[in-house]
């Protein structure tokens, strides 16, 4: 299966890479914010998008194209992300192409969840938060942590 | 070697100039600082804006203690390296971060005591004042938990 693993860099990165045993034995492509982060993976391909956040519009279009044009080049199965715009993008239009989508929002996110773990929620098929008290009936499950 | 870190996005000078001060008084020759800025001059540290991420993996190889925002991504490299670190969480009133999430992973930190959390620079002055080595870091696990792995692993299976 193919599945597309994204996260922009720093924690979100990190955390990652902590669910690479489930992701094993399929055909696994990473996106991320940094090219220096092909020195954490075993081969595995990786691209780069630009970061951006919501008081950048243009970064977000720019950001949007480049996740289109990932998703026309690998046609994932599964995409799975732990956040921040990048994974937003990958799996709001990876819906649109047919793929099922898994965001795990980002541990960092103790008090409540991210604003974009919260906005892009309907379109995830698994939403997980990694905090049991943040679990709730419509929304986000509690299914374990990086940790 | 003491290596300070800031993070991949934002600079962190209250962090960044209480531990400059502190090396300075304490005549530590030996902290290397991420700053996270280009305008903040630090004087009696060894610095630099950005460290790629290979560069940032080994200074927390390299590191006998880490110290560090309140960030997700050097909490966990300092654990998967089992490298004592001290978190100082940012402050939005002070212009540090968006919001205040960073205090309350410090304080859930706290709570877990695998890491040292400074809620101040005062704090932070004090842990290092007191001549402890944080010698003995917590652990982690090399992988996210089980729980999790099977989730994904259940979703991938049925999909």
């Amino acid at each position: 299966m193919k599945v597309l693993a994204v996260a922009s860099g720093g924690g979100h990165w990190i955390q990652l890479l902590r669910l690479r045993p489930a992701l094993a034995g399929n055909d696994v492509t990473f996106v991320t914010t940094d090219p220096g982060y092909r020195e954490y993976l075993d081969g595995e391909p990786l691209l780069v998008v630009n970061d951006a956040n919501r008081w950048n519009k243009f970064g977000l279009v720019l950001l949007a194209l480049r996740i289109l044009l990932i998703l026309l080049k690998t046609r994932p199965d599964v995409v799975i992300s732990t956040g921040a715009a990048p994974g937003f993008f990958a799996l709001r239009l990876g819906r649109l192409f047919g793929a099922r989508t898994i965001w795990i929002d980002s541990m960092a996110n103790v008090e409540k969840l991210s604003m974009s773990g919260e906005r892009i929620g309907r379109h995830a098929d698994l939403w997980l938060t990694q905090w049991a008290h943040l679990a709730r009936e419509d929304g986000p499950s509690y299914r374990g942590s990086v940790l | 070697m003491i290596f300070v870190t800031v993070g991949t996005q934002l600079p962190f000078d209250r962090l960044i100039k209480a531990v400059d001060g502190w090396a300075g008084k304490a005549e530590r020759k030996d902290v290397f600082a991420q700053t996270g800025s280009e305008t903040l001059t630090p004087s009696h540290i060894d610095w630099v804006p950005w460290l790629d991420p290979v560069g940032f993996r080994q200074r927390v190889q390299e590191a006998s203690l880490i110290i560090a925002h309140a960030g997700m991504g050097s909490v966990l490299t300092a654990l998967e390296f089992s490298k004592p670190i001290i978190v100082l969480p940012r402050r939005s009133a002070l212009g540090e971060h968006r919001n205040d999430h960073q205090l309350a992973t410090a304080r859930w930190l706290a709570e877990q005591g695998r890491v040292e959390v400074a809620m101040d620079e005062d704090d932070l002055l004090r842990m290092l004042d007191s001549g402890d080595d944080y010698s003995n870091p917590g652990t982690i696990r090399e992988w996210a938990s089980e729980e999790l792995l099977e989730a994904i692993r259940g979703f991938l299976a049925s999909s």
